[in-house]
């Protein structure tokens, strides 16, 4: 705690902020105390150049929390705070109950260790030995290693799979390599708490996978992580809670399900996303769009897309095709509605995730009336009706003989813009906006 | 294989090394003597307590008796009387000084190298050299303004009394002092010591030095031959006393750089990381310096700026036995005393008698231009 005595009268984490302003993450002073890692209210800036301002982030026993945020966004600036390798203008960063600026570095190095996101090693120290340097905090001046020492290094190595490496140079092994080395000899600092700043980002899809799995296994064992990661998906995977850093302080924080939706991404990384659910795990994965189209129009379509260009649209089609459209579409901000739609589709699974109304009928019978009325019903509360990849054509040709489920909404819709799976991402969007010229107008 | 381990296997190795290289030189010079009978003078030469011996002290009632020890040589081969001085007498104090300050230098610039995290730092790269000259020089130069009396206030004046030797070396390890302290102080800010602005700070103090000694020595008249002798380095001359006088600056400091091996190992990896791994950074980075550039100050105080010792002995050392400081540093300590024993050795066995220095860089520059040549060098 950088100040002085408080108005508290118990001595313990002295709220300097009320405690009222807190909304997010944590129940106060005692949650603090029992935290692995507590950071309350930090503020630390470059010279004149704020990075982050107040905040609160805590980590306890058993928890893998995920700091999320754009590029500059601040995230290694708290790990290194929390590190206590960069002083913080005000706030406190508490390891296991103790304020971080009364603890040593040694006693600090026994309650956190970290993996950095990378390091630079001139000389050709031995894998072996790199992960032995984690083990510092644990030996006197004068000690040499002990079994416990030698225990603690191998099953490290085990751990992080460098074993099979482990008397090779530090300087010829791959990037990926030395990332798993860092994690060793964090690993074998034998703390109970860990920081990992991008532990995956020069990692291939097994290792990150393994090295998040294994994070996830000592969390689980009762340990504590925090993790900056960039991965959205690789986060709402392991992460018990997710901590979205951006502009200058904490956006959002709580489970993965509450903090990862299109409109937090949208603020938080100024770009458009959509937030769907892996189907192989069932966790959120986002899927970025960029802010809308070429990077270097960007400025300009920002200005542009405003409130008054979200639409009330209506999606008739189905498969990966029309799923895409949705996707994209509620990115940008459009509130949708889909339907008919087989159940199960792809389309409608994706319009559920995206929160639109969907008008679904069973695969495979024929759709009643009820339900094409539905759907005829939202296509005419909409602006636009957009058909996807030749559905439209079909109903067309179903007007003129045939029955198809869209023909009613066909027919309600007000304006109707085809879109076919070559239509791109910005032509796409164009056609939505510039309702006036690109679509046909159809009376009822 | 255990660290500490490997260092005492390596160390007596190369201590053994040492030894022999000691012996050898001792044997070559204007008069040759053969190894056997170098070994059998030194043995001669060396004095042992062997009892207590009290005499009875004057008359009063509570006078305590006066204390000795007895000595006695404990061997007595029969050697040829000149010889022996030869090698006890001239040879002995100059070869050993130059296993000390060639093992001063050595380890200072092992430390300096993991230090910068630069394979290319030497033990001069925080002025002490520089600073050592200057000292030395001036000295040198102006030798009555500086050495025969001073006025201190409340003393009054002081006839120091130096003898020109003991002199320069005193001013030359003040100097040394001086110069390491001036840098660290400007690349010290709020209590942290970035190392790249050590090493920016080195290089203007060495700058401004180096104008300082061109500027003494344009000044220096008939002592200039002097000047340049003692920049060139050398180690002719050598006392026991002034032996004596480094062998009780230069093996503590040594023992305390060695205790802080594994922090150098840490430090290694980059100061964050070292704070991480519990390393309290700035007070390691300033027990090293300080311990650093006192080895360095006392290696030069006496022989003058030797170059290259500082670098290429480290620099072969972590090819041999590996980056550890644990076991390099020893290592280093002892292959740099070798080193220096042997180029001091091809100094003086010629006709004419070359300053170490000369032949240390000669030996050294082309070493520096093979390293550069081969990817030794992996990051400046």
């Amino acid at each position: 705690m950088s100040a002085g005595p408080t108005a508290e009268g118990d001595g313990s984490d002295g709220g300097e902020v009320g405690d009222g302003d807190e909304v997010g993450d944590g129940p106060e002073t005692d949650a603090d105390a029992d935290a692995l890692v507590g950071v309350r209210d930090l503020t630390v800036s470059f010279g004149d150049v704020p990075v982050v301002a107040g905040v609160d982030l805590r980590v306890g026993r058993g928890e893998l929390v995920g700091l999320v945020g754009p590029n500059g966004a601040g995230k290694t600036t708290v790990i290194r705070a929390i590190k206590g390798t960069l002083a913080p203008d005000s706030g406190a960063v508490r390891l296991d109950g103790d304020g971080a600026a009364d603890l040593s570095a040694r006693e600090a190095g026994r309650r956190v260790a970290s993996v950095p996101q990378e390091t630079s090693l001139a000389f050709d120290f031995r894998v072996r030995h790199v992960v032995e340097m984690g083990r510092t905090p644990h030996l006197g001046r004068f000690d040499g290693h002990g079994a416990d020492d030698d225990r603690a290094v191998e099953e490290a190595m085990d751990a992080a799979g460098v074993a099979r490496f482990a008397d090779r140079s530090i300087t010829e092994v791959s990037g990926g390599e030395r990332q798993r080395v860092l994690l060793a000899r964090a690993l074998a600092q034998g703390t109970p708490a860990l920081l990992l700043d991008e532990p995956t980002a020069s990692l291939d899809a097994n290792h990150a996978v393994r090295t998040l799995e294994l994070v996830r296994d000592l969390v689980d064992d009762g340990r504590g992580a925090l993790a900056a990661i960039h991965d959205l998906d690789m986060a709402a995977r392991y992460c018990d809670r997710i901590v979205v850093l951006a502009n200058g302080g904490v956006q959002a924080a709580g489970p993965p399900g509450e903090v990862l939706t299109a409109e937090a991404l949208r603020t938080a990384f100024d770009a458009e996303a959509f937030v769907g659910r892996n189907p192989a795990t069932g966790t959120p994965t986002v899927t970025a769009f960029g802010a809308g189209g070429a990077a270097g129009e960007s400025d300009s379509r920002d200005a542009a897309r405003d409130e008054a260009d979200r639409r009330r649209l209506h999606v008739v089609g189905r498969g990966l095709a029309a799923s895409r459209v949705v996707a994209r579409l509620a990115a940008a901000g459009h509130e949708l509605s889909v339907g008919v739609v087989p159940e199960g589709d792809a389309a409608a699974e994706t319009a559920r995730d995206a929160g639109a109304a969907v008008v679904a009928a069973p695969a495979f019978e024929p759709v009643d009336a009820e339900t094409r009325e539905a759907a005829a019903a939202l296509a005419r509360e909409t602006d636009a009706t957009v058909v996807v990849d030749g559905v439209g054509r079909d109903a067309e040709r179903g007007e003129a003989g045939r029955a198809t489920p869209d023909a009613e909404t066909l027919a309600a819709a007000d304006r109707i813009v085809e879109i076919d799976a070559a239509t791109d991402d910005d032509a796409l969007l164009d056609a939505v906006r510039d309702l006036g010229d690109g679509a046909r107008r159809r009376d009822a | 294989m255990n660290a500490w381990t490997r260092a005492s296997v390596w160390s007596a190795g190369l201590a053994v090394a040492l030894v022999a290289a000691i012996v050898v030189s001792a044997a070559i010079g204007p008069v040759r003597i053969p190894p056997a009978e170098v070994v059998k003078a030194v043995l001669n030469a060396v004095s042992v307590p062997t009892g207590i011996r009290t005499t009875p002290a004057g008359t009063g009632t509570l006078m305590l008796p006066e204390i000795g020890l007895v000595y006695a040589s404990p061997f007595a081969y029969p050697v040829d009387g000149v010889h022996a001085q030869i090698v006890v007498g001239v040879r002995l104090p100059r070869i050993l000084m130059a296993a000390l300050v060639g093992a001063a230098l050595a380890s200072a610039g092992t430390v300096m190298q993991g230090f910068f995290r630069n394979p290319m730092a030497d033990p001069s790269i925080i002025g002490v050299s520089s600073g050592a000259a200057v000292g030395a020089v001036a000295f040198i130069v102006f030798p009555a303004a500086l050495s025969a009396t001073v006025t201190l206030p409340l003393i009054g004046s002081v006839d120091l009394g130096l003898s020109h030797g003991a002199g320069v070396s005193l001013f030359a390890f003040a100097g040394a002092l001086a110069a390491a302290f001036g840098v660290y102080a400007i690349a010290t800010r709020h209590g942290r010591t970035p190392v790249a602005t050590l090493l920016l700070a080195g290089v203007a103090v060495q700058t401004f030095l180096g104008a300082v000694i061109s500027y003494l020595q344009l000044q220096a008249g008939e002592s200039l031959r002097r000047v340049v002798a003692w920049l060139m380095g050398h180690l002719s001359g050598a006392s026991w006393s002034e032996v004596a006088a480094t062998a009780v600056v230069v093996p503590p400091l040594f023992l305390l750089l060695l205790v802080y091996a594994r922090d150098l190992n840490v430090l290694l990896l980059g100061e964050e990381e070292a704070r991480g791994l519990g390393v309290a950074v700035e007070r390691t980075k300033r027990i090293l310096l300080g311990a650093s550039a006192l080895i360095t100050a006392a290696g030069v105080a006496f022989a003058g700026v030797i170059g290259f010792v500082g670098l290429i002995v480290p620099h072969i050392l972590r090819l041999v036995v590996g980056p550890d400081h644990r076991v390099l540093l020893p290592t280093a300590a002892l292959a740099g005393g070798s080193f220096l024993v042997a180029a001091d050795t091809v100094a003086r066995a010629g006709s004419t008698e070359l300053p170490v220095g000369i032949v240390t860089a000669a030996v050294g520059a082309p070493f520096f231009v093979y390293l550069l040549m081969n990817r030794e060098v992996h990051e400046l």
